[in-house]
């Protein structure tokens, strides 16, 4: 267990954070009027990291906004999420962007979708709603789901340009040219390499966090399962952990195990996928032949545990929904050992393939520096030294009963991140194998009591990306008044923009698939 | 080199046969609900427990709540809906409706997703008799032109013998998008039936589509279909490219692809596994028949 960094932060800033509380997993505390900045010198020389901000829109209850600036250090497993009150009469709040670049959309992300003003912000235009909407703020309550938005005739959003003899712009996007999501990226260009790469994302906003606010808690696990429909189970389960938590519930130790073992499927299917992706992406495709067959193995394996491929429709509120015989547990065993050599197989393959190593090192470099001034999770975090991992720092499911390596590099190259993937891969089946060995026997499923209104919870999971939060408030009638997710995704597009410059327009597709980041889990 | 060769001998052949042979799933593996309609006493607890509202009633006369007088039920189950999910039969008292492992439900039109059983009832709102049971209302629409007819079969003969998708993601959570690339690795090898994903619309003989269509994919996705050569067919993909799914339609989405762009098959599914999909782009080109509903 480690010490309760927080505690002593609570003692050395006396009047910078009031009115602590504890939440399963995170405190809560207010900053007083003098707002965010005295007490962020204090947070962030501690050696603390800020996550995420979000907002609420409390204007009906209690006639103002809440800031909640999410911070986590490396001595303490709770997070600290410290609220700031916004005025409606004045709704503006400090921007910290110029000197947290890591913070950059999370703030114009709040300006665009309950208009509160960035007070301050280096680049304060638009980024979730784009230039052509209409002024509108989905997320304040007073703005209604079903509004008709009327066409969109506003200016067109113009890239910055990029000027210089020979320099020209690439568009690309939004329909690209696999099977991939949308997006749309413009490349700034001399000759083959890449000087500057500008992101426009949210063409797959689909208005969740506002379409939480309309379900019942059951029906709404669906959807966070849909948020990103390849880590299904891992935003399932951080939804379903944090309705668990604001009800007060504990799970049985069996469905902790079983969320394990499933997060742990989810983890390596994708894992393996990339893994391919990435050989495809250098002209290694026999390489993707046997790593596409082996995800599929894993994805069969996936269907025989939960019936469904994308592992839906198993986890709920409570626990999981269905049980498993020591049949398909040993069956489950049988198949990751096949999968162990198979794979030990596929790696030989890749690893003595000179031409393949020859264009992953040193493509792509995210500088470590970089990675942690940007805030740089997950896979992509850990290839450039940023030693995180939600499953080792803030233990949930049955985390806290098993020991496992995470693999953190220094190079920050395709390669490294790659290299991340394939260290997980044999983690997760040592913790699987681990867990499937002390299943407990006893319920799956608690059903849960009604859910106080008003409750507030957070829940945090290390998605096979990387670190997924969901915050919620629940209404009345057991349905929930605010849901807040962040997507790994979310955090990590700044560093493809990174990784890309210098390198040659060719080798984009594998620098962006050594990332693989979710559009829909950004956009929401 | 020669470790490369040896390995692709010794992994053998892992291709399935589907469609020529039956496809092979696991027993737990759970595709569309069947409804016993006849045998049905209550929808009322399906229908509140499926999260997408595939299942829905409508209700007239006092009968179901108050007073002595019979009333009337009307069930709809739209499988453009359903993300099989099996809610409704965990909440089904009367075992009446199951999940099956149908996942052949790809269909030309949008109504031959959906089913309505009518029943009357009596005080308590038990459903006591089923009335009818119909599919969607297709009689006020006259059968196609014979020369439309004729032009839609020989577009499939002509696309049908090597066809060219295009992909566009208009909206997905990414999940269809797992599953539509599986159908390149060597399990479903796509190429093995003459069909191959390409880079650009303008090659494309074919797009599937997934959705459910954002307001900000909405221009994109009509501009991808008009890059498109004639003749082109589209396929919507997923409870979302049918309908919205568990998205609906709100300021963000416009809902399903057909709100957009005319779609010529609708493959259920969330996501569909690779055999539905599979089945349902067959289908689009008139190379499979189609089978229905669950019965």
């Amino acid at each position: 267990m480690k010490s309760g960094k927080f505690d002593q932060i609570r003692r050395d800033s006396v009047g910078l954070l009031e009115n602590w509380r504890e939440g399963r997993v995170e405190i809560y505390a207010d900053l007083p009027d003098s707002g965010i900045r005295p007490v962020m010198s204090t947070l962030m020389q501690s050696g603390c990291r800020i996550a995420a901000v979000f907002a609420e829109d409390r204007t009906g209850p209690e006639q103002r906004y809440y800031l909640y600036y999410v911070f986590e250090h490396p001595e303490d497993q709770r997070y600290l999420l410290a609220r700031a009150p916004v005025s409606t009469a004045n709704p503006v709040f400090p921007s910290l962007s110029a000197e947290l670049p890591s913070l950059n959309w999370h703030e114009r992300e709040i300006q665009d979708w309950f208009g509160l003003v960035a007070e301050g912000h280096p680049n304060p235009r638009r980024v979730a709603l784009h230039d052509n909407w209409p002024d509108v703020h989905p997320l304040r309550k007073d703005f209604s789901i079903d509004t008709l938005l009327p066409p969109f005739e506003g200016e067109r959003h113009v890239y910055r340009p990029t000027l210089g003899e020979g320099v020209f712009q690439i568009p690309v996007g939004p329909v690209h040219a696999g099977i991939i999501e949308p997006g749309h990226f413009s490349f700034a260009v001399a000759g083959e390499p890449i000087l500057y790469l500008q992101l426009r994302m949210f063409y797959v906003h689909k208005g969740i966090e506002k379409r939480f606010e309309q379900l019942p808690v059951n029906h709404a696990v669906y959807l966070a399962e849909s948020i990103s429909g390849d880590s299904s189970f891992s935003h399932g389960t951080a939804f379903c952990q944090a309705i668990e938590a604001a009800a007060g519930a504990e799970i049985p130790g069996r469905a902790r195990r079983m969320r394990t073992i499933l997060l742990e499927l989810e983890r390596i299917h994708n894992h393996t996928g990339d893994i391919g992706a990435i050989a495809t992406d250098v002209g290694f495709v026999i390489a993707n032949a046997h790593a596409s067959r082996l995800r599929e193995l894993i994805l069969g394996l996936n269907e025989e545990l939960t019936g469904s491929r994308l592992l839906r429709g198993m986890v709920c509120a409570g626990g999981v929904r269905r049980d498993w015989t020591r049949d398909q547990i040993l069956r489950c065993l049988e198949v990751l050992n096949l999968f162990e050599r198979e794979f030990s197989d596929l790696m030989l393959l890749i690893d003595a393939s000179d031409s393949t190593r020859d264009r992953l090192e040193r493509t792509g470099v995210l500088r470590p520096d970089k990675a942690a001034d940007l805030g740089i999770v997950g896979v992509g975090g850990r290839a450039s030294g940023v030693d995180r991992d939600v499953r080792r720092d803030h233990p949930y499911a049955a985390y806290d009963s098993v020991s496992f390596a995470v693999p953190v590099y220094e190079d920050g190259d395709v390669l490294r991140r790659m290299q991340v993937r394939v260290d997980e891969v044999r983690e997760s089946l040592a913790i699987i194998r681990a867990v499937a060995s002390d299943l407990p026997a006893g319920p799956y499923r608690v059903l849960l009591p009604p859910v106080p209104a008003d409750a507030c919870a957070f829940s945090a999971v290390e998605g096979w990306r990387g670190e997924i939060f969901h915050w919620i408030r629940m209404g009345a009638g057991n349905r929930l008044e605010r849901c807040k997710i962040k997507d790994p995704s979310f955090n990590n597009w700044p560093a493809l923009v990174e990784a890309v410059q210098g390198n040659i327009v060719p080798d984009f597709p594998v620098i962006n698939k050594s990332f693989n980041l979710s559009y829909s889990g950004t956009d929401r | 080199m020669f470790k490369i060769l040896r390995k692709t001998a010794r992994t053998g052949l892992v291709t399935i046969g589907y469609p020529r042979a039956p496809a092979l799933m696991p027993e737990s593996f759970r595709g569309a609900p069947r409804f016993a309609f006849s045998a049905w006493r209550d929808a009322r607890p399906a229908a509140a427990a499926c999260p997408t509202g595939a299942i829905s009633i409508r209700e007239s006369g006092d009968g179901s709540h108050s007073g002595g007088a019979e009333g009337t039920r009307q069930v709809t189950v739209d499988y453009g809906l359903c993300i099989f999910c099996g809610e409704c039969a965990e909440a089904d008292a009367d075992g009446a409706v199951r999940m099956t492992r149908e996942f052949e439900l790809a269909a030309r039109d949008r109504r031959d997703l959906a089913v309505t059983a009518e029943y009357l009832l009596d005080a308590s709102g038990t459903q006591v008799e089923l009335t009818n049971l119909h599919q969607a209302d297709r009689a006020a629409d006259a059968p196609p032109e014979k020369l439309e007819r004729t032009v839609r079969e020989r577009i499939r003969s002509v696309l049908g013998r090597s066809l060219a998708i295009r992909e566009v993601d208009a909206g997905s959570c990414n999940g269809c998008e797992v599953e539509i690339a599986a159908l390149t690795n060597p399990v479903y090898d796509l190429e093995r039936l003459g069909i191959h994903f390409v880079a650009s619309p303008r090659h494309a003989d074919m797009l599937l589509v997934t959705g459910p269509v954002t307001r900000n994919m909405e221009l994109a996705l009509a501009k991808t279909y008009r890059a498109a050569p004639d003749p082109k067919v589209v396929v919507a993909v997923g409870a979302c490219g049918i309908s919205g799914g568990i998205f609906g339609r709100n300021y963000a989405i416009v809902g399903g692809v057909d709100q957009v762009v005319p779609v010529d098959v609708y493959v259920p599914g969330c996501p569909p596994r690779p055999h539905a999909l599979l089945y349902g782009i067959l289908l689009a080109v008139g190379r499979i028949a189609q089978k229905g509903l669950p019965q």
